[in-house]
Parts: C-alpha cells; sequence; structure tokens
C-alpha cells in the first residue's frame, strides 16, 4: 500500500508541474483557434476550430515582414556574436598575456547591467553611428548583449579542450585560424549550439531594445509587433490575433531545440562537468 | 642528417629557471635520450627544441642555422606527444594527412605518404576510424605515424610509452628501435624517466638534473664510468649500492659504488659479511637484501632463485674489484 501511495503522489506531483509549466502555451494555443465572442468565455478544452486568426494575422499587414526582421536580427547576431565569442575565446582560454583575468571578469561584469540601464547611452551611440531605425541598431545592440554570456562560455569550454591537441596542430604547421576553425571548432559543436540558441532565443523574444531603437513598422521584430497589435478601437485588444501570432513566433524556436536537443544536452554537461 | 647544437640554452618562468645553462650537440641521425626524474627539466628541454617553448636565452641551431625564433614546422621537427594527442574528430587517415594537407601537398602525395607509414605501422587496417575505436597501443601508432609522414629532420617523443601498459610497452619500445633503423637519416631524440627505455633505445644518453646536464654518452660509458653518484645511481637496475664511512674508507673513497650484479656470495671469507633479510625471488635472478651493518641493506643479484634463508649469514665480495670509487663531491675519485 505505502508504494501505491508513494508512486501516486510522485506522478500526482509530476502532473502538477507540468500543468503549471505548459497550460499558459496550452491556453495561447486553443485562444487561436477561438474567434468572435467565445474568445471571452473560459474553455479549458478546444471547443471551437478555426484558422481565421492565423490567415489574418498573416494577411494583415506587416506581420511576415516582421516575421522576417526578426530571422535576419536573430540569426545574423548569433553569427556575429559566434565568430566575434570563439576567436576571443581563444584568446582567452590559450594566448598568456598581462590583464587576461581582470578581463574575463570585466566582461562577465558587463552583463549584469540590466537593459534599461544602458538603454540611453546606447539610444545615443545609435543615433550617433545612424543606426536608428534599421535593423542593424538591433544587431548591434543584441550583439553587445549577448558576447558576455558566449564569450564566458566558450571560454570555459575551450579551456578544458587538451593543449596537447593544440601543440600538435602546431607541430603541423597549423596557425592559430587553423586551429581554431578545423581543430577546435569540430570539437565545440556541443557548445556552440548551446549558446548559439540561448543567444537565438534571447534576440527572437527581446522587447525593449527592438521598441526603443525602431520606430517603422517595416523596421520592427516580432514582440514588438504583437504588443502593439490592436483592435478595430482603442478599447479592444485583439487576444485571437495576439494568441495566433504568439504561437507562430513560438514554432521556430521548438523546431531549433527540437533539431539540437541531442547537442544541448551533451552541451551543457560537457562544459560543466569536466572542469 | 641534422645536426643540432645548443648553445648554452637557458629557460625560464618568472623567476623561476628550469634549464640553466645546457650545452650539447646532437650528431646526425643519432638516438639521443634525455632520462632524469621528474622535473629535471628534460621534457622542458624538448619542446624548447620542438619550438612549443621559447628560449629564454642562448642559441639552438639546426645544421649550423639559428632556428631560436622559427616555428616547429618552419623548424622541420615532429613530435608524438605522451597523450598521443590525436585529433578525435579526424579518422586516423585525416589525422595523418593533415599536416601534408596544410603545407599544400598534393593528393596523390598525401595518400602515398600516409599509405607508405600505416604499412610502416601496420595501421592500414583502421585507417578510416575514429581514434576512440582504437586502443591505446593503436593511438599511439597512429600518432608515431603522423609524425612520420611528415618526413621530419628530427623527430621528437615525449615519454610515448608512459601511457601503455607495461606488455605494450616493450612491444613498442621494440617498434620504435625498428623505427629508427628504418629511418636512419632522421635524428631523434626521446625523452623518457625510464632508464631501461633509455639504455635500449639511445645511442647516446643525456642525463638531466635540476636543469643541468650531468653526463653525456654512451649508455655503456655511464654504465661503465659514471662521473657522478648521481648517474651511478640513475642508470641500471636494481640501483647502484652506495656505502660510506668504514666501507668507503677501506677503499680510500668517500662513497663506494658497487651494482648488484657486480657482487658475489662466497663460502667464507667474504669483503662483507651480513645477515639475509630478504630475497626477491624473479625466477631467472633474484635480489638478496643483506643487513652488512650498513645504513641500506646491499642488494646483491644472483642468478636463478635465491636458496638462501632470511636470517642467514652470507659473505659477500664485489667481482673482480668492479667497484666506483667517488670523492667527497660525488665524482669520481682519482687517487
Amino acid at each position: 500500500m505505502p508504494a501505491i501511495i508513494k508512486n501516486t503522489a510522485f506522478y500526482a506531483l509530476v502532473v502538477l508541474i507540468v500543468v503549471l509549466a505548459v497550460f499558459p502555451f496550452y491556453y495561447a494555443i486553443i485562444t487561436s483557434f477561438k474567434t468572435g465572442s467565445a474568445l471571452f468565455t473560459i474553455e479549458y478544452w478546444p471547443t471551437s476550430f478555426s484558422l481565421a486568426n492565423y490567415v489574418s494575422v498573416i494577411e494583415a499587414g506587416s506581420f511576415p515582414r516582421n516575421l522576417l526582421n526578426s530571422l535576419i536580427v536573430s540569426g545574423l547576431v548569433v553569427a556575429l556574436s559566434l565568430l566575434m565569442a570563439v576567436t576571443a575565446a581563444f584568446a582567452l582560454a590559450r594566448v598568456r598575456f598581462r590583464g587576461r583575468s581582470l578581463l574575463l571578469l570585466t566582461i562577465l561584469s558587463v552583463s549584469m547591467f540590466p537593459q534599461i540601464a544602458v538603454l540611453a547611452g546606447l539610444f545615443e551611440v545609435i543615433r550617433f553611428l545612424g543606426l536608428y531605425n534599421t535593423l542593424w541598431g538591433l544587431i548591434f545592440s543584441y550583439t553587445i548583449f549577448t558576447l558576455p554570456f558566449t564569450v564566458w562560455v566558450l571560454t570555459t569550454f575551450m579551456r578544458d579542450l587538451p593543449i596537447e591537441i593544440e601543440e600538435a596542430a602546431i607541430v603541423d604547421g597549423a596557425t592559430p585560424w587553423v586551429i581554431i576553425t578545423k581543430v577546435f571548432l569540430p570539437l565545440m559543436w556541443p557548445a556552440l549550439v548551446t549558446t548559439g540558441l540561448l543567444a537565438f532565443i534571447a534576440a527572437w523574444n527581446e522587447f525593449l531594445f527592438a521598441l526603443t531603437f525602431t520606430s517603422s513598422t517595416e523596421t520592427r521584430t516580432v514582440p514588438v509587433i504583437i504588443a502593439l497589435l490592436s483592435g478595430a478601437s482603442a478599447h479592444e485588444i485583439p487576444w485571437g490575433l495576439i494568441m495566433a501570432a504568439s504561437v507562430i513566433v513560438t514554432v521556430p524556436l521548438v523546431v531549433l531545440v527540437l533539431i539540437f536537443q541531442r547537442k544541448i544536452i551533451s552541451g551543457l554537461t560537457a562544459g560543466g562537468v569536466k572542469g | 642528417m641534422t645536426v643540432l647544437r645548443l648553445n648554452n640554452i637557458r629557460k625560464s618562468f618568472g623567476t623561476y629557471d628550469v634549464i640553466k645553462g645546457v650545452d650539447l650537440e646532437i650528431n646526425p641521425c643519432e638516438f639521443m635520450v634525455f632520462v632524469g626524474p621528474s622535473g629535471c627539466g628534460k621534457s622542458t628541454l624538448l619542446r624548447l627544441i620542438a619550438g612549443l617553448e621559447d628560449i629564454t636565452s642562448g642559441t639552438l641551431t639546426f645544421d649550423e642555422k639559428v632556428v631560436n625564433s622559427l616555428t616547429p614546422s618552419q623548424r622541420g621537427i615532429a613530435m608524438v606527444f605522451q597523450s598521443y594527442a590525436l585529433y578525435p574528430h579526424m579518422t586516423v587517415y585525416d589525422n595523418m594527412a593533415f599536416g601534408l594537407k596544410l603545407a599544400k601537398g598534393g593528393p596523390d602525395e598525401i595518400k602515398r605518404r600516409v599509405n607508405e607509414a600505416a604499412e610502416m605501422l601496420q595501421i592500414t587496417g583502421y585507417l578510416d576510424r575514429l581514434p576512440k575505436q582504437l586502443s591505446g597501443g593503436q593511438r599511439q601508432r597512429v600518432a608515431i605515424g603522423r609524425a612520420i609522414v611528415r618526413d621530419p629532420k628530427v623527430f621528437l617523443f615525449d615519454e610515448p610509452l608512459s601511457n601503455l601498459d607495461a606488455a605494450l610497452r616493450v612491444q613498442t619500445r621494440l617498434e620504435i628501435a625498428k623505427l629508427h633503423a628504418k629511418m636512419h637519416e632522421t635524428t631523434m631524440i626521446y625523452v623518457t624517466h625510464d632508464q631501461v627505455e633509455a639504455m635500449t633505445l639511445a645511442d647516446r644518453i643525456c642525463v638531466l638534473r635540476d636543469g643541468n646536464v650531468e653526463q653525456v654518452g654512451t649508455p655503456m660509458e655511464l654504465y661503465e664510468k659514471p662521473q657522478s653518484t648521481f648517474v651511478a645511481g640513475f642508470i641500471g637496475s636494481p640501483k647502484m649500492n652506495f656505502l660510506t664511512e668504514k666501507f668507503a674508507d677501506a677503499y680510500r673513497a668517500h662513497t663506494l659504488g658497487v651494482r648488484p650484479e657486480h657482487l658475489e656470495i662466497r663460502e667464507k671469507d667474504g669483503t662483507w659479511n651480513g645477515n639475509l633479510i630478504l630475497s626477491e625471488n624473479l625466477g631467472s635472478e633474484s635480489y638478496l637484501y643483506i643487513d652488512i651493518g650498513a645504513k641500506d641493506p646491499l642488494v646483491v643479484r644472483q642468478d636463478g632463485s635465491a636458496r638462501q634463508k632470511p636470517g642467514d649469514l652470507l659473505h659477500i665480495s664485489p667481482i673482480n674489484d668492479n667497484v666506483h670509487r667517488f670523492d667527497q663531491s660525488g665524482h669520481p675519485a682519482r687517487a
């Protein structure tokens, strides 16, 4: 008897956690399939199924364009920050120079500032560089915020790669660039995938900078567009459209995570356990 | 056919001197072994020759050309590391071809050289495997193969056998000896802390101690004429017996060294007498530990297994007066 009670209690707890974690997403999905006044009745099971919200989100105005913006911005942020982080990590992990640990700590402390603290200053910089209301402004600011984390993780990971492998490559006549690209990168896939994915998610969901550094609908990214979706009048909030857009926005992330799922798991342990 | 000359080579890490002025000439096609206890700087010296560490002062020349500031590949060296250091994501073939590809060799040339090396080391069967699918001994062969394909002027080994088990170590040692015979135009430098490897492989041995060269010579020179108590104790197994005080005084020396294989048990009239403490039987030979009243027990090597029992009184004498006399400073006594 006690075993059964134990088991039931255990699975009850599991169910509770899953429901708490998944319910908001579930509710968003079933809401996105509702139309008209059905939106305002509280139902826990899908009662109606209509793609009307999706159709109107995609057809209405600039949503596809904004989706593309988000893809471009997030993709470039990942590419740029990984490129810079890998090269920086090589220097920080493998080249002996004065002030190396100080530099590492500075990098880490940069990432501690809240976005809002640097918003005004960054706004000035972006205006000065002529990047205001362009995608480059977003790419620039996101990269700044992604790099400390990426550099830190990759440095730790690269430090754990055996030094003899690097020396063997040096003996084979490899330049630092060849060592990074031909020897280290293939060994670092798990770390790259993990950090790259986290950087992508951060850029994809970012709201504050996207709202501040862009002003026209054509340059906005999806999170801002969703927040600014409005109905026929100022008092009507188009929940159906918002939910449909949110679901569409989440799909790429889910797909990415599913593709790289195994790599993420091995990446998270590979960097951490082998100290 | 490369001659290496080390001219007052020094290496410091910060304020700590690791190599304290080494002068050494390594002859063309020679198999030179650096040997010494851990921390004596032998690996550092090898890495200085390889170009993996910067030389603090002094000059290193290959064929009279100063190579201090050249990279390892410009020096034309190849190196086998203790931990194999294979590229884990590349197949055996790619591991061996990597250096050639970087040197922009033609694809046919690369293929020919890799296959040649693979055949020499009998690893043709697993050219398309990954390092993780190989055993330790196979990995070390691949590491040696990777060095061979580069056709180096100087071939460096950094304790290549330390990670192998005892049986494999003997086998691989033989193969390295064969390799040296085949690559008779290549100068080889080999670092080890194991004096058996040094004695069996070397043309000449360089014994290092605390960053200085203690003695350089052929294995037999070091064995027969050690220039210090350090070398005398380091070369030979089991270790040479050292006797002081009244035992040495009789020979007009400060320290008297006698190798266990140069001692014999007599029926009577021994130079020294003592009780057997313990005997180690290896079947083909045995080692007797005898208390003759000196600081350490005297070790005597005997053919076959020992018949004596612990506690027996034994009479021991050096064979043909084969003893080494050292003065106060640890060097051979003249008078």
